[in-house]
């Protein structure tokens, strides 16, 4: 995605390269991909005890106005209004079609809403907020502070030793809390399937206070191919993959993610074409993939039925290190949707068996109180 | 007996008329954790710069080039098990295919060992 020397850098960029990083670009910035330990075993850390991440590239907004939360929902077709201040939920913007153009965590705070996007979509979601708040609410791009994702088991024993009210917050909720001092917006939330949090700290304090966590002996930094490998064997969605203009949120099986509120009001984009999907039935449904074997299907590799006919595409696809296998997702036609189904997967020319399975392939351990 | 490196980091290490193939110690390290090794049939028969090996790391596939024509007569049953060898041993265990060559004067063009130390310091 572009030239390196020409992305940008996040505010803890040198510490990347003093850790040893692997710098990528990605987004229009320099990441880091993996530091010295290697994606496998960054993966299988942040699932024994802590890894760091810097999602710093992904946009944080607040929009704030007279009703933030029915002004949102009028671009998105979830809930808002549900939450609570102090509650956050997985949302995504939909087009007329029904198609998703992205998708985002809205926060309820007490006075405004905190939004976070997908780095590669920040300049459109600003946008399509902007746009389609006009007069209703002001939208503004945080840029003066960087975000951190501290995932994994033992995430809440390091960071409430730093913040103890921490070890009380739920799954998807928010507070403010001095962290070693420094005031961060901390949800209880994260992209790996484990336990984590992750902090929105002011640019100034950030390499400071990564520092301090990551001298904590459970704590080890990790890049975006752990990430990814993650928050697949999570069975979550990455956008721009899995996830497009061209995908439905009922072909995505997100459903869970719109309200019977929202559904029976409609008042989104692509009301029309999602309340018609949901009543038919899709025609494709997202899935779990498994392999037999050791061969990983990457995205794009073409699914085939027992008969050899093409039936649908991996929209992402690798090595699961914890599950010591390949893994996979992709779509399929609703009718070889079902959990046991025999595929094939067309990996250079050749058809490898593999079956639908239920996902995610690692069980979620989010703390719910 | 010597072992020649090519540009795309392939080793070869040439035996009477058998050449073993597999990745240089740099080219491992590029890769990242090495999860499965896709190897030709054994009797298959290959030209020099034809596609002879698949990789497949945690991060992504990456295809093995052959740099000698010949006959395959036999591939690395070791990594079926143990793809990691090739993260271990890149230049040993880690091999992945053994040719029978029909003309040894295609090594000629390689480098060295010496010479591709050299290459690979300068890539940095």
């Amino acid at each position: 995605m572009g030239d390196i020397s020409a992305a940008k850098h996040t505010v803890l960029f040198d510490l990347h390269l003093e850790l040893g990083a692997k710098m990528v670009p990605f987004a229009g910035y320099a990441m880091p991909v993996q530091y010295p330990d290697g994606i496998m075993k960054e993966h299988l850390h942040c699932r024994a005890a802590v890894g760091l991440f810097d999602v710093s590239h992904m946009g944080q907004v607040v929009i704030s106005g007279e009703d933030p939360a029915v002004a949102i929902e009028a671009l998105i077709p979830n809930d808002i209004q549900a939450l609570e201040a102090g509650q956050m939920r997985y949302s995504f913007f939909t087009n007329e079609k029904g198609g998703i153009l992205d998708d985002l965590i809205v926060t309820r705070r007490a006075d405004d809403l905190f939004v976070v996007v997908n780095a590669a979509c920040k300049a459109q979601d600003i946008g399509i907020l902007t746009e389609g708040l006009k007069g209703k609410a002001t939208v503004t791009e945080i840029t003066d502070r960087a975000l951190v994702a501290l995932q994994g088991p033992k995430a809440v024993e390091v960071l409430a030793r730093f913040a103890p009210d921490v070890a009380t917050m739920s799954f998807m909720s928010y507070r403010e809390l001095d962290v070693a001092g420094v005031l961060c917006f901390i949800t209880r939330s994260g992209y790996t399937g484990e336990d984590g949090y992750e902090l929105s700290i002011p640019n100034g304090e950030a390499v400071s206070l990564c520092r301090k966590l990551l001298a904590e002996t459970e704590v080890e930094p990790v890049g975006l191919g752990a990430r990814d490998s993650l928050r697949l064997e999570a069975g979550l969605c990455l956008y721009g993959h899995d996830l497009t203009t061209e995908t439905t949120p009922v072909e995505a099986g997100l459903l869970w993610a719109i309200s019977k509120r929202r559904r029976g009001e409609r008042g989104f984009p692509g009301a029309d074409v999602i309340l018609a999907e949901i009543a038919n039935k899709p025609k494709r449904k997202r899935v779990g993939i498994l392999p037999e074997g050791r061969v990983p299907a990457r995205e794009h590799t073409e699914i085939a039925d027992e008969a050899g006919n093409v039936i649908g595409e991996v929209t992402s696809g690798g090595f699961g290190p914890t599950m010591g296998a390949p893994v996979a997702m992709g779509y399929v036609p609703l009718e070889q949707s079902a959990i046991g189904t025999k595929i094939n997967l067309l990996v250079r020319g050749k058809a490898r068996p593999a079956e639908v399975v239920k996902m995610p392939f690692v069980e979620q351990r989010y703390y719910r109180g | 007996m010597s072992i020649k490196f090519t540009e795309d980091h392939e080793w070869v290490l040439l035996e009477g008329d058998i050449a073993t193939i597999g990745v240089s110690d740099y080219a491992q390290e590029q890769l990242g954790d090495v999860v499965f090794v896709e190897v030709p049939e054994v009797g298959s028969d290959v030209s020099k710069g034809d596609e002879l090996s698949v990789v497949e790391s945690v991060k992504a596939a990456s295809e093995v080039y052959t740099p000698v024509s010949g006959t395959v007569i036999g591939v690395n049953g070791d990594l079926e098990e143990t793809p990691t060898l090739v993260n271990e041993e890149p230049q040993g265990g880690g091999w992945f295919v053994k040719i029978r060559i029909a003309d040894a004067s295609e090594l000629d063009e390689l480098m060295d060992e010496a010479a591709y130390k050299d290459y690979v310091e300068g890539l940095a």
